[in-house]
């Protein structure tokens, strides 16, 4: 049993394991935490594909971003989980079946289907060999040509994303002193500044 | 034994069910239904990464990539969603959710 077969089964059964604490763990803390554990095994498997690149957005992105926003909101939102949890196993039966079907299926069929070998000669875009071109140039190569509106789209979506975002959860409160500084530049020593005439002894 | 695609193709058809399972169980828990939604997605990107890799095409790679995005819009939106409807009824029960409609 060589090394990458070792490791491909060490990363498939964390993954595996994890992603099942994830959907049954008791408190939502640990379940992102668990999802974390999942993404880095996924990163690991694909490390073993050879596609680097993506493995290393997926820590990045995936566990540094995604994965954190997950954590904060659990922790922000203050919510009692054990109540939500209530009426828990009421439908793992059904859960279960129906996941059991999806799962023999999908396991039927691509355990047990065959790629015909001539179809890996003749692809649009072959993947260069690895002491040519590294998978992250590569990428590279084939992101900012052939799928140049593609990548302006992604990133178009994520504005549109962190915009909607941001929208959403701005709250402009009402009774609360702000700085207006168009009113503030815009005093003239005409409206600012009174003249009174005080007569010696009266005051005011 | 040599690892092949049908072993990737079955650690995600197992991460996807495992995604489906965990909509089922937590029905209630909005924030749990959200990660399992990320396992589905990363079932997705390990199939399209498999057969990248094993049939030799980069697209496949390209095309997790945008899946990565898409996926984290998706859950910046969903999260904060979320904590505006936190804001607004103080539970996320997701029975509550159809208040919002109208």
């Amino acid at each position: 049993m060589g090394l990458q077969t070792l490791f491909f089964y060490l990363f498939a059964f964390i993954a595996v394991a994890s992603a099942f604490m994830v959907v049954s763990a008791r408190n939502p803390v640990y379940s992102v935490l668990f999802l974390i554990l999942t993404f880095f095994n996924a990163a690991g498997l694909f490390l073993l594909t050879g596609a680097e690149f993506l493995a290393m957005i997926l820590l990045v992105v995936y566990i540094g971003a995604v994965a954190v926003l997950f954590l904060f909101v659990v922790m922000m939102l203050d919510v009692d989980f054990a109540q939500m949890r209530a009426g828990f196993l009421e439908y793992a039966p059904v859960g279960a079946l129906v996941g059991l079907i999806l799962a023999a299926e999908l396991i039927i069929v691509v355990a047990g289907s065959v790629f015909s070998p001539t179809i890996a000669k003749n692809v649009p875009m072959p993947i260069p060999a690895v002491t040519q071109r590294t998978n992250t140039a590569a990428l590279g190569d084939v992101i900012y040509t052939h799928y140049i509106y593609f990548f302006q789209i992604a990133g178009l979506v994520l504005l549109v994303a962190m915009i909607g975002a941001i929208v959403l959860t701005l709250r402009h409160r009402q009774h609360i002193k702000r700085q207006n500084i168009s009113q503030q530049v815009g005093r003239t020593p005409e409206t600012a500044v009174q003249v009174v005439k005080v007569r010696p002894g009266q005051g005011v | 034994m040599e690892i092949g695609i049908s072993h990737y193709l079955t650690v995600s058809a197992i991460l996807f069910t495992l995604g489906i399972f965990g909509i089922f169980l937590n029905r209630k828990n909005i924030i749990v239904i959200l990660m399992s939604v990320e396992l589905i997605l990363l079932a997705v990107n390990i199939n399209m990464v498999a057969f990248s890799a094993f049939l030799n095409d980069l697209t496949g790679q390209v095309f997790a990539l945008f899946i990565l995005t898409v996926a984290a819009a998706e859950a910046a939106i969903g999260l904060a969603i979320l904590v505006v409807f936190y804001r607004n009824r103080g539970s996320i029960a997701v029975e509550d959710v159809n208040m919002m409609k109208g």
